[in-house]
């Protein structure tokens, strides 16, 4: 009979957390689903306290009570540009949290046959360990203690395959004869490989690493509810897993490449030299490779009047944002031309490419936080068959995801690649750093087209001049 | 091996239902539903208070809190920056046509 109570204990939690996740499709209703979720999981700690209680009362309190604290501080002072760093710090955690549980899980089961709950206790050990690292090395990425070029070491793809191939042997050997001496190495040899995965991709592709790390750790965490026997975690592990492999796939497909050559990781020379990789990110907001040309010399005339006039003349503009905007803060100047925009009478859209920015979406929570109305962001899809018709585009801090030579020209590493097809439009006003290309190290075609104004330097200035042409009067 | 059957049972039919369901997350959502999923991804403080029901080595409770103190920095974190973010999503024109609905 309990056996029945508990199963549809479970069952309601469930139904709670997925209750919250279809809500998640639009903003207002969202809210609400990230609270079922949460309720989802605060019930899941209560049945557990209650179904098992626990021998170290104290022990839990303190230690939950400190990481709340610490978890609720960082979540209450991040702002929108570190969100990937901290995204992928906390899959980090995640993937800590399940090695930790899957680890102590098999110590205690000792040695024995390799049955199908110490194979997943492994799993979740060397999944977790191995999301760990990774997660680690996209985060200092991200956050610039890392250089976010792509690390290349000699052999690099085969020592990855090899160092986890070895962690998998020693693991199953540690299950059968040796858990005490063997489970630690197999652990530390995962961490090694994820962390050479994760060193060889490059800023880019960012978004799909960390979309991955997102699937891995709710794979762990599901791997570690088999060998528990615990329902709730499998159920919560695989929905999280699932998640993470459909964000990946929108990733990839919005590149045009396959996850395979994305995890193969950059395919250029070795460039390892020893204690390199810890200089500090310079601080130019470029991530780029080494720079290709010389830039062009200075314009003999000023192109702001140009692109001011442009714009007063447009009836209909599209801002196309990138990752450069966010490096130059620019995106507060942006809204206010949004707003400025539209309050005389022009028709303003945010137009946002898939693979804008470090992770999925995240070209619209800088932009969300910069308060620009969520009604204007709109997808490239939607807005590629209005691009003929527009009058302005103007592009901030982007550079790939608007290069006719991903549609113009075979054989680039963009070729291929959608891309917001502002060349379409009537004029072009580019507010980047430089003429540099963008991370692909592909000239961007768009510079020299004659449509185009550029407004090259710290976009958070151009922009600043574009807001002052448009002052209230 | 029953028992083996049935988690994946459960694996698999979660898997599709989220998939189901996370494919109608419109691409504006996917930063907070990914911090979101990160917090659920911390279930895994399950697994820890599960080992901390009987009593364990020192050794083995260190390890254990190491886990519970990381899953409840998820847990927290990840939460309180969804609802962080969804809070900053404004739109006037939305707002004003489901006043209208």
């Amino acid at each position: 009979m309990s056996q029945i109570l508990h199963l549809l204990l479970d069952l309601s939690v469930i139904a709670i957390l997925l209750g919250g996740i279809q809500r998640f499709n639009s903003p207002v209703s969202a809210r609400f689903g990230n609270r079922l979720a949460s309720l989802a999981l605060a019930l899941g700690v209560v049945l557990a306290l209650w179904r098992a209680g626990t021998a170290h009362p104290l022990l839990l309190a303190a230690a939950t009570l400190a990481g709340a604290a610490v978890g609720w501080r960082l979540a209450m002072r991040v702002t929108m540009v570190q969100i990937p760093a901290m995204v992928a710090f906390q899959h980090g955690a995640g993937g800590l949290a399940a090695a930790l549980v899957a680890y102590v899980e098999l110590g205690v089961a000792g040695q024995g046959a390799l049955d199908a709950g110490r194979l997943s206790g492994l799993a979740g050990l060397l999944i977790g360990a191995a999301t760990f690292s990774g997660s680690m090395i996209a985060a200092a990425k991200l956050s610039g203690r890392v250089r976010p070029t792509p690390l290349i070491l000699p052999g690099h793809g085969t020592a990855t395959a090899a160092v986890l191939v070895v962690s998998l042997v020693a693991g199953t050997w540690a299950l059968r004869i040796s858990p005490e001496a063997l489970l630690v190495p197999a652990a530390l040899l995962a961490a090694a490989g994820g962390a050479l995965f994760a060193v060889r991709i490059g800023g880019a592709d960012m978004p799909v690493l960390i979309s991955f790390l997102n699937a891995t750790a709710g794979l762990a965490a599901a791997a570690c509810g088999i060998i528990l026997k615990d329902r709730l975690l499998i159920a919560f592990g695989a929905t999280v897993a699932a998640s993470g492999s459909i964000l990946t796939r929108v990733m990839c497909h919005a590149m045009n490449r396959r996850t395979a050559k994305v995890f193969a990781g950059h395919q250029g020379e070795v460039n390892w030299r020893p204690f390199d990789m810890f200089h500090k990110a310079q601080a130019a907001p470029v991530d780029s490779p080494p720079p290709a040309a010389a830039p062009a010399p200075k314009p003999a005339t000023d192109p702001l009047p140009a692109a001011v006039a442009a714009l007063e003349a447009a009836r209909r503009i599209v801002i196309v944002p990138g990752y450069g905007m966010a490096l130059a803060q620019a995106q507060f100047n942006v809204a206010s031309l949004a707003a400025r925009w539209t309050a005389i009478g022009k028709s303003v859209k945010f137009a946002i490419h898939p693979v804008a920015g470090r992770m999925p979406g995240h070209m619209h929570v800088l932009l969300a936080e910069a308060d620009v109305d969520y009604d204007l962001l709109h997808e490239m899809d939607a807005v590629n068959p209005e691009l003929g018709d527009t009058d302005v585009v103007l592009v901030v801090g982007a550079c790939d995801v608007v290069n006719p030579a991903a549609v113009q020209t075979e054989g680039t590493p963009i070729s291929g690649m959608p891309i917001l097809e502002a060349h379409l439009a009537r004029t072009v006003i580019v507010c980047n750093l430089d003429r540099q290309p963008g991370y692909s190290g592909v000239a961007n075609l768009l510079y020299d087209d004659p449509k185009t104004i550029l407004l090259l330097g710290d976009a958070q200035q151009t922009t600043a001049s574009l807001l002052a042409a448009f002052a209230p009067q | 091996m029953t028992d083996l059957f049935f988690a994946l049972v459960v694996f698999a039919v979660s898997f599709a239902i989220g998939d189901r369901l996370i494919r109608r997350v419109p691409p504006m959502l996917h930063t907070p539903l990914m911090s979101m999923t990160n917090a659920i991804s911390a279930v895994v403080i399950l697994g820890a208070l599960a080992l901390l029901a009987t009593d364990r080595a020192p050794g083995q409770q260190a390890l254990i809190a190491a886990a519970v103190a990381a899953a409840a920095f998820n847990i927290v974190g990840g939460f309180a920056i969804t609802g962080r973010m969804l809070r900053m999503f404004r739109s006037e024109g939305a707002a004003q046509r489901s006043d209208g609905a």
